[in-house]
């Protein structure tokens, strides 16, 4: 079996347009969450979300692009450029044949669909542009980062809802484990930020209307984010041969099904994920020093997963630190595990732990050290990054310092 | 039908149950409703009585949509009716 490491990341997200400005924003902990800016936000019950500001599309593509790119595309493109870029990595030949690009996604092209639906219902109109279908596609993104970097090895996309990235990137590391592909470009993306897109989410009323404030006593719910991460998965080998910069090594990866609910937790679907990725890494679970958990500010997912968490660690558990950046950037869907594996690296090689912030008070139910509001300097080994979905489909990474 | 026989028929019929199996110091539990279950029949009562009803599933005492016994419920379904009215 080969090793695998992360020879490059990138990112666009509501903390920042990449890596280092994401990094500076969750060590000052800062929140990105604010007023939507949406079409029809007034008949909206919840207003807030973690929403890229500032950003222009014809600032990054043409008018022939952005007829084919919907937004969590164009997300997805940008942070495979930085991605991409910093690996140095160009894809040529054998090695463009055997690399690929597994990404996860819930929407997809949501907001295409949204703006057509519109059209066609709304403003009676009988015809939409050619492009619609290729445009909102859920797959658009793989096959457009492939198309620009030629990469021409297995490529697919990966549907489990809030888990999608880290079963993408569980995916990819094991494809590149096994010797199916030496490069896999990977992650995930998310652009839900549409007045459908909320609708949905607002009727299953777990959301808040006022903060993501995970693992505290008054937490009142999730609150939806958009953007994108990507990451260059290599061969260790290969990494090494060429003396690229490694970020840090992907040890193992585990997956479970709660088999249980649809949309409740499971503690027992969530503690065989977290102890199957430290069983996968073969490490030792007194190894792990940080957790980036799924912490969505549910009262019953962050109960649940902090319960999961003592579960698999015993007294360690009260060793470990435990944060969740969604109160930072929000809920990303299908695109959240890409970019808070982002802080799973910045613990890991710049030794900097995000925080979780807008907590308040202790909830006796999430009794952990969930690193309050401000950043820590920690040197940590071990770091796993927890994502468990709607429909019980638990996926948990363990990473090790390069 | 009056306010109270419209709720417990919507309660009801998410219990799968018949309105005259549905005593009104029953609560939710009693007759099997879940939470999932109780978020389709907030649906139902906004969607019957065009209100809105101010209720998170991560809280539920936050708001006055007291939901302990079908009883209270239907007094929190009249008051939000009277004051969404006004």
């Amino acid at each position: 079996m080969n090793r695998v490491v992360i020879t490059g990341a990138g990112t666009i997200n509501p903390l920042g347009a990449d890596v280092p400005a994401t990094f500076a924003a969750m060590q000052e902990g800062r929140c990105g969450i604010g007023p939507l800016e949406i079409k029809d936000v007034a008949r909206l019950s919840i207003q807030i979300g973690g929403q890229i500001k500032g950003y222009d599309e014809a600032d990054h593509f043409n008018r022939q692009q952005i007829a084919l790119y919907d937004r969590f595309t164009q997300f997805t493109l940008l942070a495979a450029r930085e991605a991409i870029g910093q690996s140095g990595l160009t894809f040529t030949g054998e090695l463009a044949d055997h690399s690929g690009v597994v990404l996860g996604t819930s929407g997809g092209g949501l907001n295409t669909q949204d703006e057509n639906y519109r059209a066609v219902y709304e403003a009676g109109k009988n015809r939409v542009h050619p492009f619609i279908v290729p445009k909102l596609m859920n797959n658009a993104a793989a096959s457009h980062v492939s198309m620009e970097w030629n990469l021409r090895g297995p490529s697919f996309t990966v549907a489990t809802a809030c888990a999608s990235s880290n079963h993408a990137m569980g995916q990819a590391f094991n494809m590149v484990r096994c010797g199916m592909a030496k490069v896999m470009v990977t992650g995930g993306s998310e652009a839900m930020l549409c007045f459908g897109g909320i609708k949905a989410w607002e009727g299953l009323r777990v959301m808040s209307r006022d903060a993501c404030r995970p693992f505290c006593a008054t937490r009142n719910g999730m609150v939806q984010g958009e953007g994108a991460g990507v990451f260059v998965f290599e061969d260790y080998a290969h990494a090494k041969a060429r003396g690229a910069e490694i970020l840090c090594e992907v040890a193992g990866f585990a997956m479970s099904s709660d088999a249980s609910d649809i949309v409740m937790p499971s503690k027992q679907g969530a503690a065989r994920a977290i102890a199957g990725a430290i069983k996968d890494a073969q490490l030792p679970k007194e190894t792990v020093g940080y957790i980036n958990a799924h912490g969505t500010g549910t009262a019953a997912n962050d109960k649940t997963e902090c319960a999961a968490v003592a579960d698999v660690f015993g007294a360690h558990a009260d060793r470990l630190m435990m944060s969740s950046t969604k109160s930072m950037h929000g809920h990303l869907i299908g695109g959240t595990g890409a970019v808070e594996l982002l802080a799973c690296i910045m613990a890991l090689k710049d030794g900097i732990i995000a925080p979780t912030i807008g907590y308040q008070e202790p909830d006796p139910e999430c009794a952990l050290d969930v690193v309050p509001n401000v950043a820590r300097d920690a040197d940590v080994e071990v770091a796993l990054s927890n994502a468990f979905a709607f429909g019980g489909l638990n996926a948990v990474l363990a990473l090790r310092k390069a | 039908m009056s306010i109270k026989d419209q709720v417990i028929a919507i309660i009801a019929e998410q219990a799968m149950l018949e309105p005259g199996d549905i005593a009104m110091d029953n609560t939710l539990e009693d007759i099997g409703i879940d939470s999932l279950g109780l978020v389709e029949a907030i649906f139902a009562i906004e969607e019957g009585f065009d209100i809105n009803v101010p209720f998170n599933a991560n809280d539920p005492t936050a708001s006055d949509f007291d939901i302990s016994t079908i009883a209270s419920i239907v007094a929190a379904v009249e008051k939000l009716i009277a004051e969404q009215a006004a």
